[in-house]
């Protein structure tokens, strides 16, 4: 076999290796997308784990992680300041944490996709004081499977989501769907 | 005529230094600048959004370059808010580089791909006549002596 004829065949292989990873990569990410996974799995009644996260507190200095609350119920609510149904559902939210905060219980805010300065007035205006953390990429949005403001996640003490709910905790159904895995992930 | 030639390069390269450190002084355009940015949750650029990420980030490139903010500064700004995801151009340095170099890349392998195949289609020449037949020294004998009667 000539040099020439060898150095064609090297090159035919790597055309066709590349073609075959593509379209590895192509299926990878249509199985591989979360796509509201965790929403799907814990409406089945599974507790699929919460992923971590350690983000930049925008209520406090330093940053917190999700493994650093391990042992307490987080309720994790994804947000941005100009969601509008988020304005509605902030103040509920902190009613929520006042009620349980002695219980075991914390509610988080992640703020995405947002600038800084908007998501601390938003703070400041519904007076919360539970924590807020900031992902301005919005990079821990595709392993929960959010694609909309606001969702909010029930985690129990053991990091598994309880329960999820795609769009605003506002009606009175949700509300109470909201209360009743609190208890559930309380009482695990 | 060569003196020329050389005045006229100085002016060219002048005007090519020139243009660009002009263009940079001035203040940067609201309008560009939506060109070159995408809005986080649309993935569109964000002239072409009205999410209301979008319409907030424009008046942040507003507010920005009332205050005196050079483009430079305004795309660092949203960056770090947003990520690097908020450039609609990939950045020359990092993991975005590679959006230049591999272009860049595919081109000169196809380039040289394209060479050797040239180089292969134009060496493939017509193939050699085939070699006489050696004449059997006992005819060739005889010939000799045919011609030498044939010369006598």
């Amino acid at each position: 076999m000539t040099a020439r004829r060898r150095l064609l065949l090297v090159a035919q292989g790597a055309a066709v290796g590349l073609v075959v990873l593509l379209f590895a990569l192509l299926l990878w990410k249509l199985v591989d997308d979360a796509g509201g996974g965790l929403a799907k799995a814990a409406a089945r009644g599974e507790r699929p784990s919460a992923p971590a996260f350690t983000l930049e507190r925008l209520d406090d200095a330093g940053e917190l992680s999700l493994a650093s609350l391990r042992g307490k119920v987080v309720v994790l609510n994804f947000w941005a300041s100009w969601c509008i149904p988020c304005k509605e559902e902030a103040p509920y939210l902190e009613q929520v944490w006042r009620e349980n905060r002695d219980r075991g219980l914390v509610v988080v805010g992640l703020d995405a996709k947002d600038f800084r300065r908007d998501a601390r007035s938003f703070v400041r205006r519904f007076d919360l004081t539970f924590p807020v953390v900031y992902d301005g990429p919005g990079k821990t949005l595709t392993g929960y499977g959010v694609t909309g403001f606001p969702e909010t996640f029930v985690i129990d003490r053991e990091g598994r989501v309880v329960e999820a709910f795609v769009g605003a905790v506002n009606s009175d159904d949700d509300r109470a769907r909201l209360r009743a895995a609190i208890e559930t992930a309380l009482q695990s | 005529m060569n003196g020329r030639l050389a005045s006229a390069l100085v002016v060219f390269v002048g005007l090519l230094v020139a243009v660009p450190a002009a263009r940079a002084a001035d203040p940067p355009n609201a309008a560009d600048l939506e060109a070159e940015l995408v809005c986080p949750v649309c993935e569109t650029t964000l002239d072409q959004s009205n999410a209301p990420v979008a319409v907030r980030m424009k008046a942040f490139i507003r507010e920005r370059i009332a205050a005196g903010d050079s483009e430079r500064d305004i795309k660092d700004a949203l960056v770090a808010e947003f990520g690097a995801g908020v450039l609609a151009t990939p950045g020359k340095s990092g993991f975005g580089l590679l959006a230049w170099v591999i272009p860049l890349a595919a081109l000169a392998v196809s380039a040289v791909a394209l060479a050797l195949l040239i180089r292969g289609w134009s060496g493939r020449r017509e193939p050699p006549p085939p070699a006489e037949p050696a004449v059997e020294p006992e005819l060739e004998h005889r010939l000799d002596e045919e011609l030498a009667r044939f010369d006598a």
